[in-house]
Order: structure tokens, then sequence, then C-alpha cells
């Protein structure tokens, strides 16, 4: 596999993607609306009568939110992706280049994954400095940094952002609508929501263990995911009955 | 330089290809005709392994079409223009060619230097920073063209080079294809544009489904009825008629006082035919060889009119 040519398909996609302001909307409005309103949730709750603890356990929920956002948030790029050549009818001259199947596949995955994983870091580090800045008084130190964030963003946030692609490249191959795929795509986000629920009720913690076994899972699903957007991307299927 | 050997596709229960065999040499311009839906761009995506056969084989400069590690060799050295022209809209027609090259591993001088060179000879040079979302059609099948050629292959497959082209463009793409011949460029063409098979190709494979018949597209007109000589005379009448039996010709038809001969051999058969109507009182008032058309036998191969 060479590596510098799934870079160069992904670096034509950051190209395309920098003319469509859809695309640019969607990939900026979450993570800054989750940015800047989570602390002010933040700072409101510290204001009040909430214990330590309370304000603890949110903190620690809204931190898992980052993993919730990197699956949702390549969503949108991933199926445009796979399906902004579908549409455009692109596909054909591209796979008649001599580029394997797993080169195009990387490429299309390097092209979501870095504008998302960027962007979620950038609104992270708003997030940990606008909690700190709200929440220092109630909680008396600084929250952020912690090794839970450190683990979330540097381990859970891509393995989820790429469970996500996975699934849109999955999808895409299915449907022929962007809008179909992006909202496919997000029916897995419900168990991502149901440990969030976990989290917030306070039945589980968020701990580095805990999230050790949510990164390990994610790993396991992705590996198994790109196998099957491999098997599933058949060039003869895609030129004879993508429409 | 393209081999076929019983190739076949089937979709399901339907077969698009049937049993094709043929072959092209090297610097050959090779016109495939046949109507829509009768599996030429089948044919052109399974040549350039973009679809698998269903059986039979094909091999493209020596490189087996079936063959996975082969596959990757006969797509470096092809360049392929899909019915399609399948450009990237927000990129612009030089960032558009930039990227092929790259994935074609064509390294950099020499591809700004095909750049520049293909879209100079196009007539596209002053547009290569322009969005390729604001050309016209026949501006993205030109560019299209350079980017089958961005690599410098052996082997061109062209999909209908110049269907929606205007007949200016249509022109100077025909003209561009008669110049990459000179290169010796193994041209690969499919279309249903008779005039363009006949301008461009030295060999034409008449097509639908299954290959009806090959040949220079001479030997094509010449297949639907032979040589035919046309004598228009002031009047034809029994006597002049009398005498041409004699000359045991194949078929003669009288039409209007014109008589309509099959020859086999014009340079010999002429004179005496000509000498005996004379001979019999005939007044000549013209003589002319009617040729068959290369519409004449794509009808007659493709619709067994």
């Amino acid at each position: 596999m060479k590596l510098w040519k799934s870079w160069v398909i992904a670096t034509k996609d950051f190209s395309i993607f920098r003319k469509k302001k859809r695309i640019i909307y969607s990939l900026i409005i979450l993570p800054l609306l989750m940015s800047i309103g989570l602390p002010l949730v933040i700072g409101s709750v510290a204001s009040s009568s909430a214990s330590t603890e309370e304000i603890i356990v949110l903190l620690n929920a809204f931190s898992y939110f980052y993993v919730i956002l990197a699956y949702i948030l390549p969503s949108t790029l991933a199926s445009y992706s796979i399906l902004g050549e579908k549409i455009e009818q692109s596909l054909e001259p591209l796979l008649a280049t001599p580029t394997t199947d797993s080169e195009l596949l990387f490429g299309k995955t390097i092209a979501s994954f870095l504008p998302c994983t960027g962007v979620i870091y950038a609104g992270s580090i708003i997030f940990m400095i606008l909690v700190d800045l709200f929440a220092y008084d109630a909680i008396g130190y600084l929250f952020f940094p912690n090794w839970n964030m450190a683990f979330i963003l540097l381990l859970a946030v891509p393995l989820s952002s790429i469970l996500s692609i996975q699934i849109n490249v999955i999808i895409s191959s299915r449907v022929n609508d962007v809008r179909t795929a992006n909202q496919l795509g997000l029916i897995l986000f419900i168990p991502f929501m149901g440990v969030y629920v976990l989290l917030v009720t306070n039945a589980i913690s968020l701990s580095v263990i805990n999230l050790f076994v949510i990164s390990a899972i994610l790993f396991i699903i992705d590996v198994v995911l790109f196998y099957i957007s491999k098997a599933i991307f058949s060039r003869d299927e895609i030129l004879t009955k993508w429409k | 330089m393209i081999d076929a050997e019983n190739l076949t596709k089937k979709f399901g229960t339907v077969t698009a290809v049937d049993n094709l065999t043929f072959h092209v040499e090297q610097g050959e311009i090779f016109g495939f005709l046949g109507p829509n839906g009768a599996g030429k761009t089948t044919t052109m995506r399974m040549l350039s392994c973009l679809i698998s056969k269903t059986s039979g084989n094909a091999r493209i400069a020596g490189y087996d079409i079936s063959d996975g590690e082969d596959s990757l060799k006969i797509r470096k050295i092809i360049g392929l223009l899909p019915e399609n022209v399948s450009l990237y809209d927000d990129l612009t027609a030089y960032k558009n060619l930039d990227f092929y090259g790259k994935l074609y591993e064509c390294a950099e001088a020499q591809r700004k230097e095909n750049i520049k060179r293909f879209l100079k000879m196009l007539g596209l040079w002053d547009k290569k920073d322009v969005s390729v979302g604001t050309f016209s059609k026949g501006m993205k099948q030109k560019l299209a063209i350079a980017r089958a050629l961005i690599h410098d292959p052996e082997i061109l497959f062209l999909d209908e080079p110049t269907a929606n082209l205007d007949p200016e463009s249509s022109k100077t793409v025909r003209d561009f294809i008669l110049d990459l011949k000179k290169e010796k460029k193994t041209i690969f063409i499919n279309t249903h544009n008779l005039d363009e098979a006949q301008r461009t190709c030295d060999k034409i494979g008449i097509f639908n489904t299954k290959l009806r018949v090959i040949g220079t597209p001479e030997e094509l007109e010449e297949s639907v009825w032979g040589n035919k000589t046309v004598i228009q005379l002031e009047q034809v009448n029994d006597r002049i008629l009398k005498a041409l039996t004699r000359l045991d010709l194949r078929n003669t038809i009288t039409e209007n006082n014109k008589l309509i001969i099959d020859v086999v051999n014009p340079e010999k058969e002429n004179p005496i035919i000509i000498d005996t109507i004379v001979g019999a009182g005939g007044q000549v008032q013209y003589v002319t060889r009617l040729s068959p058309t290369l519409e004449d036998a794509y009808l007659k191969f493709v619709r067994g009119d």
C-alpha cells in the first residue's frame, strides 16, 4: 500500500471541501456551540447550590460529549467524500488509475478524519479553558487538563471518528443521497448516547479504565468495519449499478 | 497490443459482451462501432481493468486483465476517457490534471511538462487556473482527454471522444487523435459516429453484443456489395442488354436508362463493358463507381439490412 497515494486523494478532497460552504459550516458550528455552550452550563450550575461532586459528574459527562461529537462530525464529510464522487460520476477515472481499493479507502478516511479531529481538538481547548475559568471557584482547582480528557482526546476521539467514517463509507456505497447516508449513519449514535446517560446519572464513572475499555471496543469495531468496507467496495458494482 | 479472446461479460442472465475476439496492433487506431447499449462501454471497462470479465480473457501489452498484479500494471500504461467526462468541477483545470498525474505516479517535472503541453495543444492553457465547473462541454471533453494522456500512456481508451461536441471541437479532437497516432500510440475508440470512425480509424469492429465484422473501413465498405459500376446511357435497349448477357456478368440492374453492374475487377472489366455497349450502338453519357458507405456496412451488420 502506497500511503502517499492516500494522501494525494485526501488533499484533493480537502481542496473540494474548502469550496463547499455547507461542509465548512457543518464542520464548525456544532463543535463551536458545544465548546462555548457546555462551559456556560457548567458556569450556571457552579453558581447554583450544586455540590462539587455533582459538578464533577457533569464535567466528566460533558468531556465524554467529545467522543460523541467525534462520531457525529465526520458523518457529513465521509458520506460526501464517497457520495460526492458518486454524484459527480468521478469514480470511473479515479478507479482507472493504478490505485488500490485500500489506498483509495484510506485516502477517503484521512480526508474526513483530519479536519474533524482538528476541529474537535480546537474546540476542546476552548472548552477546557472556559470550564477552568467558570468552575474554578466552585471546585477549587483547575479541572483540566486531566488524564481522562487526555485519554478521550488522544484515543477515544480518533477511534470514534474512524468508526463513523467506516460506517459512512459502507452506507454511502449503498445509497445515493448524502442526507440519507447521514441519517443512517447516525443510528449508531444511540449506543454512544446510552453511555452518556450512564455517565450523567453516575451509573458508571469516567475513569481511565472505563475509557480504555470503550476505546478497545471501538478499536475492534474499527478494524472489522475497515475490512467490511473494503469487501463491500466492489468496482463492478460501483461502475455498473451505482446510478 | 490489445488481444481479446472469447471475452464475455454477463450481468445476471443478460449477456452484454458475447465471445469477443479481436486483435489491435501497436500504433493502430481501432474503432469499436455499435449502437447504444451494444456493450461497447462494458468492453472498454473490462479491457481497462475496471470491471471483471465473466469468461474468456484479454491481454493488454502482454498483461492479463484478470490478474490482480497485472491489472495495476495495465492501469499504469493505459489512459482512459470515460463516457462521462467525470472531472472535479470545484478544482481548476491544472489541479484536476495534477491530481491524476500524481496518482499515475508521473514524476513532478514530467507532470508539469505534460500538463503544459496538453493544455496548450488543446487550447486550454489560458484557462488552467479556472474552476472546471465554469467550462463548456467541449472544454471539459478536451480536458478529460488531456487527463487520459497526463502520464503519457502507450494505449488510449476513448469512449465517445466527440460526443456532444460542436463540429469545430470535434475536428480539434479528431486532429488531436491523429496527432497521437504519429506518436505510435495505440488507440481504442468506442463510437457510434460513423464519420469519426471513417476519418480516424485504421481498423473497425462492428459490434452489437457480438462482434459482427472487423476490417479496415475500405474492407467493410466493399463487404457490403463489392464493386458496382454505374453507366448512364442515352437509352437502354434490348440490343445492348443482349450484348451484355454474353459477357457473363454477375448481376445487371436497369434503372431509367442507367445500368448498375456488379464487377469483380473494375479496372479490367469496365473497358470491356463499355466497348460492348458502344459496339451495340449505345451512347455512354457517364460512367461512375457506386461506392457503398460505412453507414451501409454498419446497417448491414448491426441491423441485418
